[in-house]
């Protein structure tokens, strides 16, 4: 909780330092843009974050993404399937992939880092041998289709169904004990910020990958800190064996983190493509991989597995996103050192969580 | 009177709200071995760390012949020659016996590490220890007891004149501990002191000139060779006696829940092994380490796959492929390395003991509900008076007795039929031992079924109704409570005598 806290004052600090260097920042055209690309790049690292609990690493994000972002106008566009049925192909084809890595890695004892390793290799080889390395769009077609990508939803109604379901949950709570606690802090925070723009600006308009985000959040978040099978998740990323001599199905688990990791990102490739229409196979969802670990890490997971919260994961998207337009906006002339800048804040975040984490542990000794 | 080597004056050492030393005074003398004795959390180890330079103290002295000196670092510790061999050992298992003497202090010729050397040095050491054991040797190869070896090879080598020792023998069979125990009287001999730190009385009986006992982190007493009794150790570390440290309850044995017949583990695939267990018993397992006691356990409990024969659990077949075949059951295994296979440490002492059981605490099968799982949390801890400052704390900050505690807690909230237990008591202080054995007595007397491996010859003929003794792989015999005697049992475990009922 105390790194989400640290990891969001950074988020803020940066959001403030921005907006003072550049009059571009706040403009609803460019916070629209922004929290399109929290809401794309958001969907992966979830799912990233998954397999991170587990002790894992899924490397071949960005691959996946370049499988469903290419092969999408290219079943539509080429092979002219139905839109329904190049979906649920697209779909079956990356919960088969995320279920042959998670059972590479717990029934063959393969090793994480090498399987999505290979996969990264393997999936945007094929795809660019399938594309014959062509740029792939919609051309001016299946505009309904990508409405799931370039479509907006008022900010209001958005506000309005997470604040019932926030004052739902708070009674709740609230039925059970009156403490004054972290979770009651977030729930009335997360009001008062739905309260504050449902009023400041009521008709803005939230890019569709951002309201999936959100669902996909809610649900990941009720997984992981509500259901059995999350604290499960937890418990085997901890101390694998301790977890399966608890009678816990471990194997199944660490699949599942797979599959669900390789499943969000195959809608996030999907959303991509529909968003740029036009896909380019070679280069397509390149280094997102990384992104979506960076933000996870960011967020709290720890690459040794058992620890990690969704809203730490969000909160570490939208600092890489900020991040990125920061250097886009403010220092034009130097974009092509994006990941110089990415790097090094990502490095000076973990440094400061260790001397933290050092001056707290003395604090306490 | 000589000057002792090392003395330690008022040393004063606190944590967040433990006052862990409170003012302890200990010598040690040329050539003396000194067992320094307490329950956990007594402050042996604490005062331990500050003699290696691990860790400083917040006030008082140490003198080394009679100098005073600063032990600020390990390095520091090292060069006034004090050595600490760890519990767990730590060696580099992919090198060789030479290569881990002379770890971070390689003879260098030019620069290049001086292999020659380096072996010639290291044999040298490793034969003052008299084992012909070969500088080459992988240290991967090697038993725990060689290990050991190795490891004070390697304090050697840095000229230690007074040697830390660990539990050193938490790893060892009862044949390397007498192996340890002639390289300790050898060293003695050579003049080289040794504080040795142990659980287990009898060996401190075996191997101490003196004992010094902490409590509470002071001074509890001395005891001087002919005044080392087991009953006089008990009572300076508790503060009374301990006349009940053992009651034989008389309890009824009821009808067989489990058997198992012509078994074979994976380790010992040739050797079938036939038994049963019965209704409010409790069965103690014998055996020398490398019996086979544990890999019984795992197969039984479905932690490993057997490799042939049948179990019944109240008559029916049972045929476990993973733990969660055993705990349906009714049957839990409480394993013998607590830390990797009982506890999740990072997590919480509630998360832990409700960790087997969060499914049958949840709604529909899937949601937590927090308010059960409290509920039992609290049930457990106060079930079994686990001392935790709050259920929110972490299990790794806790004592081992403690930690111990939670494992049979979390499996106790299943309510199983058959207990397992590894090696209950390893590294637990007194206290908790007794809590441990009432505990398991009252269980048996409620109707489970007790089976408990142990290397304590002294808890097994204290607490176990019938006990089966292995050797090598195989049932060597059983005993029943009029049979049990410390003869017996070491006579079927070693081999002596080979009993068929």
């Amino acid at each position: 909780m105390k790194k989400t806290l640290g990891i969001f004052l950074v988020f803020i600090f940066i959001c403030i330092i921005t907006s003072m260097l550049s009059n571009v920042f706040l403009r609803p055209g460019n916070i629209e843009n922004l929290i399109m690309r929290i809401g794309l790049y958001g969907i992966m690292a979830i799912g990233v974050s998954f397999v991170i609990i587990t002790g894992g690493i899924d490397l071949s994000l960005g691959s996946m993404v370049c499988l469903t972002g290419c092969g999408l106008p290219w079943l539509l566009v080429r092979a002219g399937w139905s839109p329904v049925a190049s979906l649920a192909a697209l779909f079956l084809i990356v919960l088969a992939l995320g279920l042959t890595h998670g059972l590479m890695i717990t029934k063959w004892r393969l090793q994480p880092f090498i399987v999505t390793l290979c996969g990264l290799l393997i999936y945007r080889g094929v795809m660019r041998g399938i594309a014959a390395d062509q740029s792939l769009g919609f051309g001016n077609q299946y505009d309904q289709l990508r409405w799931l990508a370039t479509g907006k939803v008022p900010l209001i109604q958005v506000a309005v169904v997470v604040a019932v379901g926030l004052i739902g949950w708070l009674l709740m709570i609230l039925r059970k004990s009156r403490k004054l606690d972290v979770t009651l802090a977030l729930i009335l925070g997360g009001l008062a910020l739905c309260l504050v723009f449902a009023f400041a600006c009521p008709q803005f308009p939230l890019p569709m990958p951002f309201v999936l985000l959100l669902i996909i959040a809610f649900l990941a978040s009720l997984f992981l800190r509500h259901s059995v099978w999350g604290q499960h998740l937890l418990a085997l990323g901890n101390n694998e064996e301790a977890a399966r001599y608890s009678g816990i199905r471990t194997h199944r688990l660490i699949i599942a983190a797979y599959v669900i990791c390789a499943l969000l990102a195959g809608l996030a490739g999907v959303l991509f493509s529909m968003d740029v229409n036009s896909s380019q196979p070679s280069d397509f969802g390149n280094f997102y991989e990384l992104y979506a670990i960076a933000a996870a890490v960011l967020g709290g997971c720890s690459l040794r597995g058992g620890q990690g919260a969704v809203l730490g994961v969000l909160i570490g998207t939208a600092l890489m996103q900020v991040l990125r337009n920061m250097i886009v906006l403010v220092f034009p002339a130097h974009q092509n050192m994006e990941f110089a800048v990415i790097g090094l804040v990502i490095l000076l975040g973990v440094i400061g969580d260790e001397i933290f984490k050092r001056a707290f542990a003395k604090k306490i000794s | 009177m000589m000057q002792p080597v090392l003395a330690v004056k008022q040393i004063h050492k606190s944590f967040p709200g433990v006052h862990a030393l409170k003012g302890v005074d200990a010598s040690l003398m040329h050539g003396e071995v000194l067992a320094l004795l307490g329950e956990n959390g007594a402050g042996k180890s604490t005062l331990m760390k500050i003699l290696a330079g691990l860790q400083g103290a917040d006030s008082g002295d140490i003198f080394l012949e009679g100098k005073k000196v600063a032990l600020g670092s390990a390095a520091a510790a090292i060069s006034h020659g004090i050595a600490l061999i760890h519990q767990e050992l730590n060696l580099a298992e992919n090198l060789d016996a030479a290569a881990n003497v002379f770890l971070g202090r390689e003879p260098v010729t030019l620069g290049f590490v001086n292999r020659r050397a380096m072996h010639e040095r290291a044999q040298v050491l490793l034969d003052r220890l008299g084992f012909g054991l070969p500088s080459s040797t992988q240290v991967a190869d090697l038993s725990p007891g060689k290990k050991q070896l190795v490891e004070i090879a390697k304090a050697l080598a840095t000229n230690a004149r007074i040697l830390i020792m660990d539990e050193p023998t938490s790893s060892l069979t009862q044949s390397e501990t007498d192996l340890l125990f002639e390289v300790i009287g050898g060293l003695r001999k050579d003049g080289v002191s040794v504080i040795y730190i142990s659980h287990r009385l009898h060996e401190i009986k075996r191997i101490a000139d003196r004992v010094t006992v902490l409590r509470d982190g002071e001074n509890a007493g001395e005891l001087t060779n002919e005044q080392i009794t087991h009953e006089a150790m008990v009572r300076l570390m508790v503060g009374r006696e301990m006349s009940d440290h053992y009651q034989h309850r008389s309890g009824d044995i009821g009808e067989e829940v489990f058997s198992v017949n012509g078994l074979r583990t994976l380790r010992h695939p040739r050797e079938a092994l036939s038994f049963s267990l019965h209704r409010g018993e409790i069965v103690g397992l014998a055996g020398l380490v490398g019996a086979g006691r544990t890999e019984l356990m795992a197969a039984i409990s479905g932690v490993d796959r057997n490799a042939g024969g049948e179990m019944r659990v109240n008559g029916k077949v049972y045929r476990p492929r993973t733990p969660r075949d055993g705990i349906t059951e009714g049957i839990a295994l409480i394993p013998e390395d607590r830390k990797d296979h009982g506890l999740v440490l990072d997590f919480s002492v509630g998360d832990n003991l409700t960790l087997p059981s969060l499914v049958d605490q949840s709604r529909m099968s899937l949601f937590r509900n927090a308010k059960k799982e409290a509920e039992l949390t609290s049930a457990q801890t106060q079930l079994l008076q686990i001392k935790a400052s709050h259920p929110g704390q972490q299990a790794r900050l806790l004592s081992g007795g403690n930690q111990q505690k939670i494992v049979i807690g979390k499996w106790l909230a299943k309510n199983p039929s058959l207990l397992l237990l590894d090696e209950p008591t390893r590294g637990i202080d007194v206290g908790a031992k007794r809590e441990i054995y009432q505990l398991m007595e009252s269980l048996a007397t409620a109707g489970k079924c007790v089976f408990f491996a142990s290397s304590d010859l002294e808890e097994i003929l204290g607490i176990a109704d019938r006990v089966i003794v292995m050797h090598e792989g195989r049932i060597a015999g059983e005993l029943s409570r009029d049979e049990l005697s410390e003869q017996a049992i070491m006579n079927l475990a070693t081999g002596m005598e080979a009993v068929h009922h």
